[in-house]
């Protein structure tokens, strides 16, 4: 990234698919945007597990509760789960800044460890025996990853550690003027 | 239990053999591949057979097939396709992935290690030169005997001066940290991870999930078994020691570089984390302390080791980076081959480096893993760098070495390295190899 390359909001067209998209370990890499990584994946919600699905917000905000940082390894921005057409329908939207292919089995790990695995089990097509089976669980989210054709970020391609870290220079700037008075 | 003696010896000890020879091996049929493991059956080596070996016991050899050698030897295609993508690819097939690109790419690989009539690799010990070269008389006559088999190519390992220390021809102390597994009666060392369970090194076994995972079929032969991921990466040594020369004034700077870009002091192996400014022999040479420290506690700026020093990279010891590390590891056997550069000479081009097989469970998520996401990758840490050694490098990289009040920086650091050759073996258990020997009966 060249040095001020942030102070420019950016969008950027995503074909919608292409042959010169890196290989990753499980399959194609989708490209880095201004949003950095990210995916959307969308599926059916198994008949009368709306409700149990929507229970995993508390379940999950408590799990963070407990250790806000077990995420850390996925680098994680934002993440957005709604459930839409009547509640036949799931979406789980996610901004990283690590893409899946790469840290997919600590993916794995971390969505055991706070429960979102399990709120998966909720959703058509999700494997059964998704904790032994990391191919399955992997072959789950590519085939229901929905890519973006149009992606916007307002400070292109900065990571949460980036943002965090200029947070915390800003606050100790602040507290070393407070403290020169 | 770990069945120890249907595991072959090759990922669980070490013989007592300094000199190695990797043979690949070519079969014309099936019949006369089966005809030759069948012949070489009494040498494989087990646990029990290497720690008791005599001075004429040939019972160290190893042996791996590729994914087109279980197809020579006869293994059915429904059974085939269980194997795991990355092992039916084969490396070459994901060079990009790895960043094999440019002068690393498989079209400059050299011992034929990318034709698609490669089918095994057997790797011979021996204690010294005089026994190696019976060995290699030995398996000669082996191969004699079965007319359609042939060695594609060899590679030969031995090590190189000066002898007071193992080591690689940068330098670099080598053989510090190793793995534990339960079973295997092998205390872990102070800081090192909790003995491993099998099955993160042998199929068949519960991994650190706690399940047993799937295994390819048919199960007598997989069982026991291993996948091994084969990398041979020449070493520019005259280019490494003009880069010391050309980062540090003195000797002791020029140390200090090496150590930083390694994360361990060259001669001794001591961790930067224990003795950050100067070697400390004491704490490299005691097994209770040169493992002893973590990075997210002891170390989270780099300030002693680097964040993107080589042993950091390829084990974080960082909860913020990976908390699943006990399912990052890989065992690494190989060793050096090539003429030794003798300090002071200049650069000869000879070819000259390391041949390194990592043996694990899940090639994916393991060895591929450590090569293709925590050394060559950019993003790692967002350091924008690639591992000092097995990063792909073009010149364009620098490598941050974290200081007070400024951080320094080494500027675009050479490749030190060249990919020279990689291949996936699968390495069957005892029962797995005789299975492929009496196939076709």
């Amino acid at each position: 990234m060249s040095q001020r390359e942030w102070e420019n909001p950016q969008a950027v067209a995503i074909p919608k698919d292409s042959n010169n998209w890196e290989m990753g370990r499980y399959g194609p890499v989708w490209p880095k945007t201004p949003a950095c990584y990210g995916f959307t994946v969308i599926a059916r919600v198994k008949p009368g597990k709306a409700e149990t699905l929507r229970n995993y917000g508390h379940i999950i905000t408590k799990a963070l509760q407990g250790s806000p940082h077990v995420l850390a390894p996925l680098k994680l921005h934002y993440l957005r789960w709604v459930l839409f057409d009547n509640d036949t329908r799931f979406m789980y939207q996610g901004i990283f800044d690590t893409d899946f292919d790469k840290y997919t089995e600590d993916a794995i790990a971390l969505f055991t460890a706070t429960g979102i695995n399990t709120a998966f089990e909720n959703l058509e097509g999700f494997p059964e025996d998704w904790k032994t089976n990391k191919d399955g669980f992997i072959k789950f989210i590519r085939d229901h990853q929905c890519p973006s054709f149009m992606e916007y970020g307002e400070y292109p391609f900065v990571s949460s550690d980036e943002i965090k870290k200029a947070l915390k220079l800003k606050a100790a700037f602040s507290e070393m003027l407070d403290q020169m008075q | 239990m770990l069945e120890l003696e249907d595991i072959q010896h090759y990922l669980l000890t070490r013989p007592k053999a300094s000199i190695a020879r990797y043979n690949f091996m070519s079969f014309r049929t099936a019949e006369s591949g089966r005809k030759w493991l069948e012949a070489m059956m009494d040498t494989v080596g087990t646990v029990h057979s290497v720690n008791n070996g005599t001075e004429t016991d040939m019972r160290w050899v190893t042996i791996a097939f590729t994914f087109n050698g279980l197809r020579k030897m006869g293994v059915d295609e429904v059974s085939l396709a269980t194997f795991p993508e990355a092992f039916r690819q084969g490396m070459a097939a994901r060079a990009a992935m790895f960043g094999d690109t440019g002068e690393n790419h498989p079209d400059h690989w050299e011992d034929n290690i990318t034709s698609p009539d490669l089918h095994a690799v057997v790797i011979l010990f021996a204690r010294d030169a005089e026994e190696c070269e019976r060995c290699i008389q030995r398996h000669q006559e082996y191969i004699d005997l079965s007319p359609g088999v042939e060695i594609l190519s060899s590679v030969h390992l031995e090590p190189v001066p000066p002898f007071d220390y193992i080591h690689e021809h940068f330098g670099y102390r080598d053989r510090i940290t190793y793995m534990s597994i339960e079973g295997m009666d092998i205390e872990p060392t102070p800081g090192s991870l909790p003995a491993s369970k099998p099955g993160e090194f042998f199929l068949g076994y519960p991994d650190e999930t706690g399940v047993i995972p799937i295994m390819p079929q048919p199960e007598i032969l997989t069982k026991n078994g291993s996948f091994l991921g084969y990398r041979k990466m020449q070493e520019h040594v005259g280019r490494f020691r003009d880069f010391l020369k050309a980062n540090g004034k003195t000797e002791e700077e020029q140390e200090l570089v090496a150590a930083k870009m390694m994360g361990r002091w060259r001669k001794s192996g001591a961790p930067l984390v224990l003795c950050p400014h100067k070697d400390d022999p004491a704490i490299g040479y005691d097994d209770q302390r040169n493992n002893n420290f973590d990075y997210e506690k002891m170390d989270p700026h780099g300030y002693a080791c680097p964040l993107g020093a080589h042993v950091r990279r390829m084990n974080v010891r960082d909860n913020r980076i990976s908390q699943i590390m006990n399912r990052r590891l890989m065992i690494r056997r190989g060793g050096t081959y090539g003429p030794a550069l003798p300090e002071g000479a200049p650069e000869d081009g000879a070819n000259r480096g390391v041949a390194v097989f990592g043996g694990c469970a899940d090639l994916t998520r393991q060895f591929e893993f450590l090569v293709s996401v925590w050394a060559t990758d950019p993003e790692f840490h967002e350091l924008n760098e690639k591992d000092p050694f097995i990063g792909n490098h073009d010149g364009t990289f620098d490598m941050v070495i974290p200081n007070r009040p400024i951080k320094k920086k080494l500027k675009t650091l050479p490749a030190f390295t060249t990919v020279k050759g990689g291949a996936y073996f699968f390495l069957p258990g005892l029962k797995g190899l005789r299975y492929l020997a009496s196939l076709g009966k």
